[in-house]
């Protein structure tokens, strides 16, 4: 069979639904393929998110698909000095922690809504090219080969990243680049519901361990361990499994959902477009290195790409030179953060616990208003500017 | 390869850390093609020891 549209959008993720909306508000027949057959799941995520991120994206919250409302932060360092960052006293808008399952089912109706079509269980297994510019995808929908032509492919596989490559941006990895995760669903425990905790140091090497809460006595309880520190095969889910035995809040519950997946935490790629295609969301590679987190910046990248691509639609001309406006505005939000965070994890991986005590200590005195990573690395500097000094530019 | 599929939780962290993009991930099993160069990267990045490298014939 063979289709042809405006635009293919592979992956229904979020970032695959803001730029499929964009587009199709904007006027271009747009089709947008998932390779699951449910949109949301199975969940690869901790589901953390905040409200202003949201907001800069338009989107108001819904609780229905948030599963908590959370006060702010906690961070724990090895020796178990607690960082806390209560944003609601000082009458901020602060996290939610999402229902993903849902969440991306709704921004995909936001897609729906304003014209695109969607299509379940129907993979992209190549590119189509022409000459060097990218024309359409191969796919197979429900095992039947299909054949979808389009003026603009739009890569949003996620973490996978298979559709930019096969068009010829090298999306691969460093292996001290990416981030090993498992996470339990888990119930029964006795957690703080009103915080998003981060436990950092040796027993999450190069990552932490994350409790997020997920309503009453749930959570989202995982681990994100970076790929080069990892010594035996599987070795993640024992860092987490070894963390929860030893946690009084955790070890008395159960687990009700296990999942495991790959996060990129590396420096921004060099180039996000081609002839004929570009590359949005974990696909482009746009998750916080520090954080981990990729789903604001990954909507981002797919609304500025979403609304290119509606000017590309009224030019006829999808060439990289009139996607570079997309590549402009992505990196205007997002370069120089993603830049300072990458070079912030460089520098943190090598430190000690003993040091990890020290900065959670000392960053206690300083005091944090509000839970960004800017203002982490804001209030580290006053106290140890040797730190940050490789990134101070940043700061 | 070998892919212990009672181990496999289909989450695609081989697939995006492969150097090569050797692997594709059809939702339930997992294929490696030729461009596999056996680098060992996928058998660390899977988070639960799904992959083993087969001993070379």
């Amino acid at each position: 069979m063979k289709l042809k549209y405006d635009v293919v959008v592979v992956g229904a993720g979020p970032a695959g639904s803001m730029t499929a909306r964009h587009a199709a508000k904007g006027g271009a027949s747009v089709l947008m393929i998932e390779k699951k057959p449910e949109i949301g799941a199975p969940l690869r995520c901790a589901e953390g998110v905040s409200k202003e991120g949201l907001k800069k994206l338009g989107i108001m919250v819904d609780n229905s698909w948030i599963s908590a409302d959370v006060s702010g932060a906690k961070i724990v360092s090895p020796g178990g000095k607690v960082l806390q960052i209560d944003e609601k006293h000082a009458g901020n808008e602060v996290g939610v922690v999402l229902e993903r399952h849902r969440f991306d089912k709704a921004m995909a109706a936001e897609a729906a809504r304003a014209g695109a079509e969607i299509m379940l269980r129907t993979s992209a297994v190549d590119v189509i090219k022409k000459g060097g510019v990218v024309t359409g995808v191969k796919a197979k929908c429900f095992g039947e080969p299909l054949t979808i032509e389009a003026d603009c492919v739009v890569c949003a596989d996620g973490f996978e990243s298979q559709v930019a490559r096969w068009a010829g941006i090298d999306t691969s990895l460093k292996a001290g680049d990416i981030t090993t995760c498992f996470q339990y669903r888990m119930v029964n425990i006795k957690h703080d519901p009103e915080f998003c905790e981060f436990v950092i140091g040796s027993m999450a090497p190069g990552g932490y361990v994350w409790i997020f809460p997920k309503g009453d006595d749930t959570a989202n309880v995982g681990i994100g361990v970076l790929l080069n520190k990892l010594k035996k095969p599987g070795e993640v889910k024992s860092y987490l499994d070894r963390f929860i035995a030893k946690d009084d809040r955790l070890k008395c519950g159960q687990s009700v959902e296990a999942i495991a997946g790959g996060v990129s935490v590396c420096a921004p790629l060099d180039k996000c477009i081609g002839d004929g295609f570009l590359v949005v969301g974990d696909a482009a590679r746009v998750i916080d290195p520090i954080t981990g987190g990729g789903i604001v910046n990954g909507m981002i990248t797919g609304m500025h790409a979403g609304k290119v691509i509606a000017k590309a639609v009224e030019c006829k001309d999808f060439s990289e030179a009139a996607l570079q406006e997309y590549e402009t505005l992505w990196r205007d939000d997002l370069e120089n953060k993603l830049w300072r965070n990458w070079m912030a994890k460089e520098k943190f991986l090598t430190l000690p616990d003993k040091t990890l005590d020290d900065v959670i200590e000392t960053l206690n005195e300083v005091g944090v208003e509000r839970v960004t990573v800017y203002n982490l690395l804001k209030a580290i500097k006053e106290k140890h500017p040797d730190l940050v000094k490789e990134f101070e530019e940043f700061l | 390869m070998l892919i212990n599929v009672e181990k496999c939780m289909h989450c695609g962290a081989c697939v995006g850390s492969c150097p090569q993009n050797a692997i594709f991930l059809n939702d339930i099993f997992l294929e490696f093609n030729e461009l596999c160069n056996r680098c060992g990267r996928c058998v660390k990045a899977c988070p639960v020891g799904a992959l083993r490298l087969e001993a070379k014939r």
